[in-house]
């Protein structure tokens, strides 16, 4: 036991000893049971215990509960010990409450009392205990009860410098639980001028607290770049030996200095010439600095050293806007890839990948990638092979990608599991971006699968099948590719998978090689069939039926496969229902009527990938998890989407593929011929996409005579878009580039025909202009139950505003009947959402600063605000929300670009929510102002 | 900073102080989690790893790791010289600190932390100026028991 130092307490020692002596878990346990019964007896018991038993049995309990065992008493003992006199009573009182907070509230009414008499101490000591407290528990009750005083203590002329560090931060933590209790007005300048302050560590507290209320109110806080800079110049001009004890490890101020440049990163660069000369200034010594050689060998002096220098590129960085800084920390960064340290080249590897966003670094950056291929090969540690992988991927563009991504391929045969998916991903990608040539896009797909196939996801491999059949290029060339792939002894089940999707639809286009024809192809993929899933299966199966269409003559020995037994009567549904109806379809169907049903699958709505969607997923924070919206990702199981087809002229299977909906495919599973149940059929289209809530939207209809809210559609594509008791009107659209297409799903809820029925399009003034619609003509009678299709195709020529409507008129029991419904074509559809960075929103959002291009409004949460719901609502809006931009993570930050027919209109917005006032302030920019304002009005209206 | 840990090369937790309020299951999860990751690596492995979405900044110091819990926007280099600060802090004031001592004067060890960082910010870099704290305690506690004799 070593000696214990003044004050000890012996009884703590001997139990602490006691337990560091048990043999076993079970015998630390009896001996901690036995103390816990000793000490609440103690507690109970008649006799009072004086402050030094009290102080050593709540010391005992904190011991026992550091060992992982949950404290339930002694609690009380401990916010006695508080008002003891003695100052060791009182400290271990405090670490006991620091350490098990309790919000009880019985007892956090006494500590506050404790605390509030102990911030009446003029000891600084007793002081900063009882800050070290408030700013320990921080909670709201804490923040209520002093967010008066602190604020105080912390400008005051005559407190102590050691109070004011305190007092700076615990502000800070206050401040952090509750945003509300911010001082302002003349405290701004006030604690603005703690910067100047004679103290280095009352400077290095404030700073801290300075950064958290910049980025709450970066407007009021404005002052303190210019007070930031100096105070930074004054730190890298000063030689180590004039800051003394703040010099660490002959380096000066290296807290100071980080915190420095963290809080000018809130901005953009300084507006005045004279205070953004001295920051490059500043900057540019930092980077000679980096040069010189070491003053010490210790890690010590070169970690400060180049923790200083990493802030400083990261400032470089945020600014983006002086090219010669931002080579030269390209070049700096350069010389870390090859140190020893694995530590820098970690960290090296991190900022460049920042580096290489921007226009003026990116060439650079690129300069070192025979390194960053070589990290990524040998590096030792994962953490920094993934730092490689993920610059790698930020430094490819159209030059470099074949060549990168050739290397990432290499590299996937031996990478570590835990980045393998992403690995895939990032392949993907690229190869998906950079394409030129489509051949190159299926060689590298493929690739990934033979390589990697368990890591390769259902994403990856439905978008190559949709890059396939949007590209008719590249089609005879997959479907080679593919059959070649699939002679490989063995072969991934994605591969299978892929490879039967693709000859399904373009084998015909390499049957003219007697190596490649028809049965030989379906005896390649039979030869797979046994050793697969049911659900590749079942995709073969489709294959197969596509076969029987493009191979008359091999229709024969598709039959036989699908009378098997292991087919017909398969134990999986899924397959035997497939096996059957495929042969009956085979048998019965005229060759004709083959054609249309199996016809080749029309091209997928071109979106943003899907994999990147995924990608951004993997990365917390950068994207929210429902990115992946309707429409925008061609989720469910193709082998579903390729019955699709198939099974257009059969209710029955309509129904049990219904997900194939959700494929966002421009053909909806609409009943062509009259449905045998009634208004349950709507349900059973719409169905699967809204789940229960559109259950429970049906249900309500029968209460409500009439639903109609055509606002909602601002943020949502797809729904019930009317409905009263006579009819149901759904509607499902997609958008893209400037184009739409709208399915309107008219539905009969009566038992009877609607006769008449008649659709025309109202455009309020010269909307039919701007936005060109054309509608094909329904059939006048709508029969009972029935549901109809009507497509509606849109063009936007240019920017308008308000959006056109239907009238719909029928007859039902003789009695006319007339609706008017807007349809959900507001201008904000024909956004295409753009991704960006903080520094390029920021510059286009300060270049669209006009008069003539901003919108705002500020407006009352109707009803309460809910930033996740508002949070749904954005994202449904069509432009990009970008996270983690705005420093304050409140705040929705977006954009987008309306397409119009020969005009692109680029639009920023921001949304402001207030949560203790209920209000919201809206602004939108854009070149246009009537397009600021139409956006504005829109979105406003959905709070 | 969210939160620190100090553990022993066996996995033994010795000190842990929390900046941001957590329930204290998820606490005893994060922590036991923390400790396998980190036992796992091996020595000339970089002192830094993502993990869910904070930083992890760790050090070890003879048979004890110190494991800091940093934001994505803060400094890496520097956190592992706010651990070498501490470190010094606890050597200067136990004369060669080892696991020991702070097994057994913990409660020490949380006032030294409490006088470098406060609510997870750095307060006060000089190791001068925290010595000088953390003798003024000392000297205060000593006053007041001056009277008493100390009991068992």
């Amino acid at each position: 036991m070593p000696a214990v130092r003044g004050d000890g307490m012996r009884g703590l020692s001997v139990f602490i000893s006691d337990i560091r002596n048990c043999k076993s878990k079970e015998s630390e346990i009896k001996r901690i049971n036995k103390e816990l019964a000793n000490i609440r007896s103690k507690f109970k018991g008649d006799r009072t215990l004086d402050g030094y038993q009290k102080k050593k049995y709540v010391c005992k309990l904190l011991f026992i509960f550091l060992l992982g065992h949950d404290i339930d008493f002694g609690h009380m003992e401990a916010v006695n010990l508080l008002s003891s006199n003695k100052y060791s009573e009182k400290q271990i009182g405090y670490l006991f409450i620091s350490v098990l907070v309790n919000t009880n509230s019985d007892l956090i009414k006494l500590i506050i009392q404790s605390i509030k008499n102990d911030l009446q101490s003029r000891n600084p000591i007793h002081l900063n205990l009882a800050m070290q407290c408030i700013a320990n528990i921080g909670s709201k009750e804490m923040a209520e009860a002093f967010g008066y005083d602190i604020p105080k203590l912390l400008v005051s002329g005559d407190t102590m410098d050691v109070v004011k560090q305190s007092a700076a931060l615990c502000l800070l933590r206050l401040f952090r639980t509750s945003q509300e209790m911010i001082p302002s007005g003349e405290w701004t300048s006030r604690i603005i001028h703690l910067l100047n302050d004679q103290h280095m560590g009352v400077v290095t507290a404030a700073t801290s607290l300075i950064d958290a209320l910049v980025k709450k109110n970066p407007e009021e806080y404005k002052g303190c770049i210019s007070l930031a800079v100096s105070r930074l110049s004054r730190i890298v001009t000063a030689s180590y030996t004039d800051l003394q004890d703040y010099t660490y490890y002959f380096v000066p101020a290296p807290w100071l200095s980080v915190k420095l440049l963290r809080l000018l990163q809130n901005y953009s660069p300084p507006d005045d010439p004279g205070v953004r000369g001295r920051l490059n200034e500043c900057l540019e010594t930092i980077l000679n600095k980096a040069q010189e050689a070491p003053k010490s060998k210790k890690v010590q002096h070169s970690n400060a050293k180049n923790a200083v220098l990493f802030e400083a590129i990261s400032l470089i960085i945020h600014n983006d806007s002086e090219p010669n800084l931002l080579v030269r920390a390209c070049n700096q960064l350069g010389q870390f890839l090859s140190n020893r340290e694995t530590n820098l080249r970690y960290l090296a590897l991190e900022s460049m990948c920042l580096l290489a966003t921007s226009e003026f670094s990116h060439e650079a950056v690129k300069k070192h990638q025979e390194v960053v291929i070589l990290s990524m090969k040998m590096e030792k540690d994962v953490s920094v092979r993934q730092q490689a992988v993920d610059l790698l991927y930020a430094m490819c563009d159209k030059t470099n990608a074949e060549e990168i991504v050739q290397e990432m391929l290499n590299y996937l045969e031996t990478a570590d599991y835990s980045i393998r998916e992403e690995m895939v991903l990032k392949v993907a990608i690229l190869a998906e971006k950079y394409a030129t040539d489509y051949t190159w896009y299926v060689d590298v797909i493929l690739n990934l699968i033979r390589i990697a196939g368990d890591y390769v996801s259902e994403e990856v491999w439905y978008r190559v099948i949709q890059i396939v059949i949007n590209r008719d290029d590249v089609q005879g060339y997959a479907a080679k590719t593919v059959f070649e792939a699939l002679q490989a002894p063995a072969c991934h089940e994605n591969m299978v998978k892929v490879g039967g999707y693709i000859l399904g639809e373009f084998g015909n286009l390499i049957a003219g090689d007697q190596r490649s024809s028809p049965l030989v192809q379906f005896q390649l993929l039979h030869s797979k069939y046994h050793l697969c899933s049911p659900m590749t299966r079942a995709l073969l199966l489709s294959t197969y039926v596509k076969f029987v269409n493009l191979f008359p003559e091999i229709k024969h020995n598709i039959q036989e496969v699908f009378k098997q037994h292991s087919n017909l009567r398969s134990a999986d549904a899924e397959l035997q229902q497939r096996a059957s109806e495929y042969l009956q379809l085979s048998v019965i169907a005229s060759t004709d009527v083959l054609a249309t049903v199996l016809e080749e699958m029309p091209a997928f709505p071109e979106r943003e990938s899907s994999i990147l969607a995924v990608l951004k997923k993997k990365k917390p924070g950068r994207v929210p998890e429902n990115e992946i919206r309707e429409g925008r990702s061609p989720n469910p199981a193709p082998s579903a989407n390729h019955t699709e087809a198939v099974s257009h002229s059969k209710p029955s299977t309509v129904s049990a593929n219904a997900s194939a909906d959700l494929l966002g495919l421009s053909t909806p599973p609409a009943s062509q011929t009259a449905a045998p149940s009634n208004t349950g059929m709507l349900v059973d289209v719409l169905g699967d996409m809204y789940g229960g809530q559109q259950q429970t939207q049906q249900n309500n209809s029968f209460a409500a005579a009439q639903s109609y809210n055509p606002k909602k559609f601002v943020c949502k594509n797809n729904g019930v878009l009317f409905e009263n008791d006579l009819v149901q009107i759904g509607v499902k659209s997609e958008f893209r580039q400037n184009l739409g297409r709208i399915a309107l799903f008219h539905g009969n809820k009566t038992p009877f025909p609607l006769q008449n029925y008649e659709t025309t399009i109202s455009s309020p003034g010269d909307l039919g202009s701007k936005l060109v619609i054309q509608v094909k003509p329904m059939d006048p009678v709508l029969e009972a139950g029935a549901q109809k299709l009507q497509v509606l195709n849109a063009e936007c020529v240019e920017d308008y505003i308000d959006s056109p409507s239907m009238n719909i008129s029928f007859i039902y029991n003789n009695v006319p009947q007339k609706i008017n419904v807007k349809l959900p074509l507001t201008i904000n559809k024909f956004f295409e959402p753009t991704e960006m960075n903080g520094e390029s929103f920021f510059a286009r959002w300060k270049n669209l600063g006009g008069e003539k291009q901003r919108a705002q409004k500020i407006f009352k949460a109707t009803p309460p605000m809910d930033l996740v719901a508002a949070r749904t609502k954005v994202m449904g809006f069509g432009m990009q929300l970008l996270d983690g931009i705005d420093p304050n993570p409140d705040n929705f930050v977006c954009a987008g670009i309306i397409h119009a027919r020969s005009s692109q209109i680029g639009c920023l917005l921001r949304l402001e929510p207030n949560k203790q006032a209920q209000m919201y302030r809206l602004t939108v920019r854009s070149s246009k102002e009537t397009v600021s304002q139409e956006i504005c009005e829109l979105l406003a209206d959905q709070f | 900073m969210q939160f620190m840990l100090l553990f022993s090369r066996q996995g033994k937790l010795r000190l842990q102080k929390w900046y941001v309020a957590h329930p204290d299951k998820l606490k005893k999860k994060i922590t036991r989690e923390l400790i396998t990751t980190i036992l796992a690596r091996k020595p000339k492995m970089c002192s830094f790893l993502e993990w869910k979405d904070v930083k992890i900044v760790y050090k070890r110091y003879a048979s004890l790791y110190f494991c800091c819990a940093i934001e994505q926007d803060a400094n890496e280099l520097l956190t592992l010289e706010i651990i070498h600060r501490y470190v010094e802090l606890l050597d200067k004031y136990f004369g060669s600190v080892c696991e020991l001592d702070i097994i057994f004067n913990f409660e020490k060890a949380y006032f030294i932390l409490d006088e470098l960082l406060l609510g997870g910010e750095i307060q006060e870099t000089s190791k001068k100026n925290v010595l000088k704290a953390i003798a003024a305690q000392d000297l205060l506690q000593e006053v007041s028991y001056g009277d008493t004799p100390i009991q068992l």
